[in-house]
């Protein structure tokens, strides 16, 4: 099955099967070593740049800054939910997240 | 490879989107099929539609775009009942009520929670009366803006309104300019005193003398010379890529801009980057070809005539939101050239209750020709009103809350829309820059001689509330207070425009919301105390390194309390009693 994905309205949702489900604004916690030197990144998430997926995994390069040290970049991908049967799953908020380098299997790039 | 909303555009977008949004709103909210919903609502900002945030399914923003913020007598009315009629959703503002018309820094007017199933109506109405939504959002032409007073202004040195009304007629519409690669905001200005802020424009006519003669001629007395534009491409606040519009070189009589105008949106067109939406605006354009490739390649491509070079211009008078001299904006009581006077009043953060709205559309028919004008700082201008009638329109009941003389705090507000509605903001806005602005106006003192003091309140880098051009810039960001996570505000300092432009510098960041009114009064505590005697803030900011500027903000608590420290944005609206996501409303029931 095709999963459409799409970053919407200036980098503002990420769209998934039509349905607008990753918005900007939160803070997540991120192992980030390529964005800054903190333990834990506490990232604003501003900007979402491109969408991809990796298998089942939903991934994104966003826009942010980490609120504890001020430094101010574009992530890695970093995932952000699962679609399992056709319905997408996002992230709890609270859950640590991993920036990597590589690009998902299937990149969709879109601005 | 081109963007999905490039595809989108390539498939239906210009003129022809209106017989299927008129389909839509016919069949209902519903009708739109799933699959299409994010390429529809895209195509639907080319005619003024802008679908509200996650928990506002199915209602819209509409923007009316009023060419340089001109309303002709009786069209404020229409937008007044406009308002009342049909900007009514769900959510009750606590401040604002039920049904209100957002001026914007565009010298547009924007409603919320609209319905598709309106859409038809609200067009015809708006048709009647010659206002339109058309290109006022989308990859086109935006609302050309300016000094909204051209063609009255006593300081003027063109007029510029036939010129932009010229512009408007045509390239609204026009399909060989309906799909660019992102938005094109232009700006023609005709007076002395900067009031287009050409700078932060993509295309920026300013006023230019120009020698007869020729270039090479000895610089002749004003009165001898020809008087036309100045042009400068490639300005933009947006994505922390502030850039101020760069000097092509090109000087043009006002019957030529079309066509210089018209040259550079089809450069725009071909050679705007459609392969990434982050890239795409002209600036980058800018950037990467230098002001003389474009300059170069207008002449070679896109124009049939000789250009000229640059002539002299008047950058020396601009004051508008230059942060020091005379009008840094235009409240007040004005001279126009015919005699009668101009009276800009103020709107706080641009919102005003359509009840208002219909109010001041009798009160400048009752006093005035019935015409009103809309300036890039969010406030209202009357026009055309005669001298013997200025001491009873003054003393108007409504004035006292749209004030022609308002604390410098009040005047000097400026915010965007936020979480309220938009997508993209980080924080709550209006509503916050109103409780702001009334907590320094009781509680702050200026400098006596220092009677503006712009603050501008934008909810993301977006900076749809221009915060780089302000004394005090405040830009959305989210910080942790105790541990929580909290809505902060980054702080800069000392930009402005003027004869030598320049963006605010960052100099505090993340400072929580709460403690921002302390911040700034303890900023402004340090300026009085500590600046020359008659130093503007923005020449006061402008001798300290970032770090002494950083130490002058120091944040604080104070006896302001912030009703909105959480994240608004995960409300379905921030001032619902039920406020969550799963409290969110139905889209609107097709009637």
């Amino acid at each position: 099955m095709t999963t459409r994905l799409r970053v919407l309205d200036d980098g503002a949702w990420i769209s998934v099967d039509d349905s607008r489900e990753v918005r900007v604004s939160e803070l997540w916690r991120l192992d980030a070593p390529d964005l800054c030197e903190c333990a834990l990144t506490d990232l604003v998430v501003e900007n979402f740049q491109s969408v991809g997926v990796d298998g089942s995994t939903v991934e994104v390069q966003v826009y942010g800054q980490c609120i504890a040290c001020g430094e101010a970049g574009t992530t890695g991908w970093v995932p952000v939910g699962r679609v399992r049967g056709g319905e997408f799953a996002e992230l709890a908020r609270s859950a640590v997240r991993s920036s990597r380098a590589r690009p998902p299997r299937q990149h969709v790039p879109d601005r | 490879m081109v963007t999905d909303v490039e595809n989108w555009k390539s498939e239906v977008y210009g003129n022809e989107i209106r017989d299927r949004l008129f389909e839509f709103a016919e069949a209902g909210f519903d009708s739109i099929p799933d699959d299409e919903r994010d390429a529809w609502f895209e195509r639907f900002k080319w005619w003024g539609l802008y679908h509200q945030r996650n928990g506002q399914e199915g209602y819209f923003m509409m923007r009316i775009g009023t060419p340089n913020g001109v309303l002709e007598p009786g069209q404020l009315r229409v937008v007044g009942e406009i308002a009342d009629e049909y900007a009514r959703g769900p959510g009750t503002n606590p401040i604002f009520g039920d049904a209100y018309a957002d001026f914007t820094t565009r010298q547009s007017i924007q409603l919320h929670w609209i319905e598709l199933s309106d859409v038809p109506a609200i067009f015809e109405k708006l048709e009647e009366h010659d206002l339109s939504t058309q290109q006022a959002c989308g990859d086109s032409w935006r609302n050309i803006v300016g000094n909204p007073v051209a063609g009255k202004d006593g300081q003027e040195v063109i007029d510029a309104w036939p010129v932009i009304r010229e512009l408007n007629e045509t390239f609204k519409g026009n399909d060989d300019h309906a799909n660019l690669p992102r938005k094109w905001k232009v700006s023609v200005t005709g007076s002395a005193d900067g009031s287009g802020q050409g700078d932060i424009n993509d295309l920026a006519f300013e006023p230019a003398y120009k020698t007869a003669g020729g270039d090479g001629a000895p610089r002749g007395s004003e009165a001898g010379d020809a008087v036309g534009f100045n042009v400068r491409v490639g300005g933009g606040l947006a994505r922390n890529e502030p850039r101020l519009a760069r000097d092509i070189d090109v000087w043009v009589p006002p019957e030529r801009v079309p066509d210089v105008a018209g040259g550079l949106s089809a450069l725009f067109r071909d050679h705007g980057d459609r392969e990434d939406r982050y890239n795409a605006r002209v600036k980058f354009l800018v950037d990467e070809w230098g002001a003389a490739e474009v300059r170069e390649t207008l002449q070679e491509e896109y124009v049939d005539f000789e250009l000229q070079t640059a002539g002299r211009d008047v950058r020396e008078e601009y004051t508008y939101n230059a942060g020091e001299g005379e009008r840094n904006d235009l409240i007040g009581v004005h001279d126009q050239k015919d005699g009668r006077n101009f009276v800009g009043l103020n709107v706080l953060v641009g919102r005003m209750g359509a009840d208002d709205v219909l109010e001041l559309a009798d009160l400048a028919a009752e006093y005035g020709s019935g015409e009103v004008r809309l300036s890039q700082r969010q406030n209202v201008i009357v026009t055309d009103v005669p001298d013997d009638a200025l001491d009873e329109f003054l003393d108007e009941p409504l004035l006292e809350h749209y004030s022609p003389d308002p604390s410098p705090f009040m005047r000097g507000s400026v915010a965007c829309t936020g979480t309220e509605f938009c997508s993209l903001s980080i924080v709550e806005t209006k509503n916050r820059q109103v409780r702001f602005a009334r907590w320094l106006k009781a509680n702050v003192e200026l400098p006596d001689d220092v009677d503006e003091f712009h603050v501008h309140l934008s909810g993301c880098t977006a900076s749809c509330a221009q915060p780089q051009i302000a004394d005090v810039s405040l830009r959305g960001m989210k910080t942790r207070k105790d541990g929580d996570p909290v809505e902060a505000l980054d702080v800069g300092l000392g930009g402005g425009l003027g004869e030598d432009p320049q963006f605010a510098r960052w100099v505090t960041q993340r400072v929580p919301v709460d403690e921002v009114p302390g911040a700034i009064a303890n900023l402004v505590e340090r300026f009085a105390a500590e600046r020359d005697a008659g130093e503007s803030f923005r020449a006061f900011v402008a001798r300290h390194d970032d770090d002494e500027l950083d130490a002058f903000v120091d944040p604080k608590e104070t006896d302001y309390e912030d009703p909105m420290m959480h994240n608004t944005k995960r409300t379905w609206y921030p001032y619902a009693e039920d406020d969550g996501m799963e409290d969110a409303p139905s889209p609107p029931a097709d009637d």
